[in-house]
């Protein structure tokens, strides 16, 4: 545990740190970003809150059933929507041209219009929940072995 | 001794091969093999809807790429989980 | 207007950076420096392939906002991106086996290491 001041200051910038992850995964067709990058956004605000309390409080919140059926959510979602296409083609992109998320932008340079992108957002957020949860799930592993001598299941 | 000279031999070698081969690729800022890389300039805003091109190259025209690297990375974090329990059992029966 | 860059100074970097990264593997003996010379080594790799897809006087290949004329190429960006990730992965199994080498035999030395008990 460190200081009082640095466990207050954590405690105020953890929802900066994720909204700011969660927006870098939703603008991925329009911005630079997508799925990965969000991802390792989210997992630095979680070794941040690590490093700053104890590893057994971050225990009680975060456990690793909850992780891995995030995880595996995740892989599920990608798996279905690349086969959900399969009248056409393997990975073929089914959305364009249907009013859930199938405008076509103009050609050339646009203000971006965020219901535009096909298959492309809801792959992003898959990948981004996948890539969240898996690396979490190795940080938490590793600083509780290296240090927990008195672990109990 | 002679393991560290073979070894210094053999990095003058590989250096001098890679200096030898950069010289060979097209000058830096004018590629000359680009046709692919120009129709999904073009058409990528048609035909997959995003502003993005380089999202939409790798979730719409390579999209099986991505899904083998999903499949890496999934293995990758249930081998470190599987190695990282078994001595903790080992820990508490002992 | 065709003034090249001499020597091809970015793939040099790259080159010197991989060059670095053996000499590491080559002489040195902590196992956390190798595992620092083989990340190195993945840092050259992703440069050269980043330096290989620029076009000269050009901005990146995004519609929104107000672009440049001419967009560099696409396609060596998204390679990049699949090679970090799997770079990513490749890491963390290899520090998870550092960790149990260290409880097993109490040392960081590569020498002490090498012989296989029965």
């Amino acid at each position: 545990m460190l200081s009082k001041i640095v466990r207050t200051v954590t405690n105020e910038f953890m929802p900066v740190i994720i909204i700011f992850g969660l927006y870098i995964i939703a603008h991925g067709h329009l911005t630079p970003g997508g799925g990965f990058q969000g991802g390792a956004v989210i997992v630095s605000g979680v070794v941040m809150l690590l490093v700053a309390f104890n590893h057994q409080e971050v225990r009680k919140v975060l456990r690793e059933r909850l992780l891995s059926i995030m995880e595996s959510t995740g892989a599920l979602i990608f798996i279905g929507l690349a086969f959900a296409g399969i009248g056409t083609a393997f990975a073929y992109n089914f959305l364009v041209g249907t009013p859930i998320f199938g405008r076509i932008p103009p050609t050339g340079p646009n203000p971006g219009d965020i219901w535009t992108g096909g298959v492309i957002p809801l792959m992003n957020f898959a990948v981004g929940l996948k890539v969240a949860a898996g690396l979490t799930a190795v940080v938490l592993a590793m600083a509780l072995f290296s240090s927990g001598e008195e672990i109990e299941e | 001794m002679r393991r560290q000279v073979t070894g210094l031999i053999l990095l003058l070698v590989l250096v001098a091969f890679l200096v030898w081969g950069m010289q060979l690729i097209h000058p830096f800022g004018y590629p000359d093999a680009s046709n692919m890389d120009d129709y999904m300039i073009e058409n990528a805003q048609k035909e997959t809807g995003s502003n993005n091109v380089v999202t939409s190259v790798v979730f719409d025209y390579r999209l099986v790429d991505t899904l083998g690297e999903a499949t890496i990375l999934f293995t990758a974090v249930t081998g470190v989980l599987l190695l990282l329990r078994t001595l903790r059992r080992k820990k508490e029966s002992s | 207007m065709m003034e090249h860059i001499p020597l091809n100074f970015p793939f040099l970097a790259a080159a010197l950076l991989i060059g670095i990264s053996v000499y590491i593997l080559i002489f040195k003996r902590n196992l956390i420096k190798l595992i620092m010379g083989i990340g190195m080594l993945a840092s050259g790799v992703n440069l050269f392939l980043v330096a290989l897809g620029y076009r000269a006087g050009g901005g990146a290949p995004i519609y929104t906002g107000t672009p440049e004329e001419t967009m560099v190429l696409p396609v060596p960006q998204a390679l990049t991106l699949t090679s970090i990730v799997i770079n990513v992965a490749v890491l963390a199994l290899m520090l998870t086996m550092v960790i149990l080498i260290y409880r097993h035999t109490g040392s960081l030395d590569s020498e002490k290491s090498r012989k296989m008990k029965g």
